[in-house]
């Protein structure tokens, strides 16, 4: 080996550290910068009349999005009601049981699924729901966003479960534990760290999805006094004012997108932070 | 032992019931994933069984599109979702497997966690949100700064030439690169992660530097695993809807120049549907749909052959 091909890799190996370096800062510099704007052009719009009254006509001072905020909870939660147990289970099948041909379909099935766009699902439940029903609905709102956490879970879960050490289960079947009981108690336990993780990126897609609740839950200028009526989401009611010509609209827009940005991290932080304990530190 | 004995060999006992329920029950739940797939061909085909009929297969080859005389083609849809898509690609896959290897291979241990963390933050930034910081600010900057510089160094070819009003085909294309950026960079990660440490050790003991074991025993080890990540993020492109729709433009049209407006499927979908009225229009809509889903999955499947054909042996001898 020569000295200046010695010299060469040598400065191909740092230039190559220095060039993946520059792509991760790549990566980070448009969360610094959208959450940089979001607090300049937004944070002067929230107030308290923000979080507590409803929207107000163009040029009124001092409406709010108390609506959309409790549209959005509402909304996320129908969604995990359907998304979580059929995704998780679903889940379980492909990683414990199951033929490795099924699997293959069923993995092969998850993943496309995965890709269908989430506009696509807003008009198969609008045809499934909207019109059946006759109108828009927080519970058709509900259903899309939780149908759409199906294959994401599953996958994620799957995927965790695998990582599970078989000695586990091994141990377990060698005491005698009936199988459903060693994936529950143990192997679900073991992995739900991940299961958690896998959940979490599932409902912060699915909170920030406008195009499926377009057609579904529509929005709402008021409140929503039961599930068959059409409900407000911060999503939705960001998009309408960001696309208005109003400058007053593109204030509030700023907040609300500030408020829904900040309710995504705190979810993400905090279970980062709840799961941390048992296996923060495993490398 | 004998207790063991007892569970494990013989009496059906409550065991035996648990297993066989639970089993049912997670298989019929997974094959959910089956009836959902079914159920969205076959709603989206019966919505678009009309625009099927009137307009046949001229529909996906004509870039008419005309609400007021009732005339409806899919092409200039079809072109802006392929194109937007590609220059997301083009953009994202790069940037996310390099960072993806910095944060598993080169970056010192102490900047990791936090590195991670800010990634997995930015996957949750909901996309409307990126559309409004895109409209408001991204596209005023990308006008101002970065076309025209793309304008005088790269304006002999024809995909950068013209003027541009702001809204446009690359401005989408970005958009939609910064919201996979995250799920490719955090999947490769995942994948990079769970390449064994003797891999690594076997090539430095070669004498391999760490680009040269990153490359070698690491990056080839995981083609596969990454290349899925990949499809993710393609998946994910072709499903963006609302922050496209807020930066692309929204003009149906076919033109070389990625500074130009573009529609893409989702997008005019997003935007005509509440208010697509009559029995065509709608049926038309739903008929762009379907073409969404058609072009999804194909380009889903041609990735998982892909996937197939540099599957093999993850570790393979030189040849």
């Amino acid at each position: 080996m020569t000295a200046s091909n010695h010299h060469w890799r040598q400065f191909k190996n740092l230039f190559m550290q220095g060039l993946t370096l520059v792509c991760a800062v790549l990566v980070v510099l448009p969360l610094l910068l959208v959450f940089f704007h979001l607090v300049k052009e937004g944070f002067g719009a929230l107030n308290w009349n923000f979080f507590t009254k409803l929207p107000k006509a163009v040029g009124e001072p001092g409406g709010g999005m108390a609506n959309a905020i409790a549209g959005t909870f509402i909304l996320l939660g129908q969604a995990a009601l359907v998304g979580v147990p059929v995704g998780v289970l679903g889940g379980v099948y492909l990683s414990e049981y199951g033929s490795s041909k099924l699997n293959w379909w069923l993995r092969f099935a998850a993943d496309i699924l995965n890709g269908v766009p989430s506009i696509t699902w807003g008009i198969v439940v609008y045809a499934l729901m909207v019109v059946p029903m006759r109108g828009p609905s927080a519970l058709a709102g509900g259903v899309v966003l939780g149908l759409m956490m199906i294959p994401l879970v599953m996958r994620t879960t799957e995927e965790v479960l695998q990582l599970v050490p078989a000695g586990y289960r091994e141990a377990a079947f060698a005491l005698g534990i009936p199988q459903w009981k060693t994936i529950v108690q143990i192997v679900l336990r073991t992995a739900l760290k991940g299961i958690v993780t896998g959940v979490l990126l599932a409902l912060a897609r699915v909170a920030g999805e406008t195009a499926p609740l377009l057609f579904t839950a529509f929005g709402n200028l008021g409140w929503a006094h039961s599930l068959k009526e059409p409900i407000a989401a911060l999503p939705l009611q960001i998009f309408n004012y960001a696309i208005s010509p109003y400058d007053d609209w593109h204030r509030q827009a700023w907040a609300g997108a500030l408020v829904l940005l900040l309710l995504v991290l705190v979810i993400n932080v905090s279970v980062r932070f709840l799961t941390r304990d048992r296996f923060g530190k495993r490398q | 032992m004998v207790n063991i004995e007892n569970q494990t060999a013989g009496t059906p006992g409550s065991g035996r019931f648990g297993d066989l329920a639970f089993r049912w029950l997670t298989r019929l739940l997974a094959l959910s994933i089956f009836v959902l797939i079914t159920l969205i061909g076959l709603e989206l085909y019966n919505g678009s069984k009309l625009s099927m009929h009137h307009f046949g297969w001229h529909f996906l080859v004509s870039s008419e599109w005309d609400p007021v005389n009732d005339v409806y083609g899919a092409l200039p849809f079809i072109f802006g979702t392929v194109v937007s898509s590609i220059i997301a690609l083009v953009i994202a896959v790069p940037i996310s497997v390099a960072t993806a290897v910095y944060l598993t291979e080169l970056a010192p241990q102490w900047l990791r966690q936090p590195l991670v963390m800010f990634i997995e933050l930015l996957a949750a930034i909901p996309s409307v949100i990126l559309g409004l910081w895109g409209i408001f600010v991204m596209v005023p900057w990308l006008h101002l700064h970065l076309f025209p510089a793309m304008r005088s160094t790269l304006g002999f070819l024809p995909l950068f030439q013209g003027a541009d009003y702001g809204p446009c085909m690359l401005a989408a294309g970005i958009i939609v690169a910064i919201m996979i950026i995250p799920i490719i960079t955090s999947v490769s990660r995942e994948i990079l992660r769970s390449v064994p440490g003797l891999q690594r050790e076997a090539a430095y003991a070669l004498g391999a530097t760490r680009w040269e074991v990153t490359r070698i025993a690491v990056l080839s080890y995981s083609k596969k695993g990454i290349f899925g990540a990949v499809i993710l993020g393609l998946g994910r492109a072709l499903g963006e809807t609302m922050a496209v729709t807020m930066v692309i433009g929204n003009a149906p049209q076919i033109v070389a120049s990625l500074f130009k407006p573009g529609y893409t499927l989702a997008s005019v979908i997003a935007n005509e549907f509440n208010e697509a009225t009559g029995r065509i229009y709608p049926s038309a809509l739903y008929e762009l749909g379907l073409v969404l889903l058609g072009v999804t999955v194909v380009v889903n499947i041609f990735a998982q052959l892909l996937l197939k054909t540099f599957a093999g042996p993850s570790v393979k001898p030189q040849h």
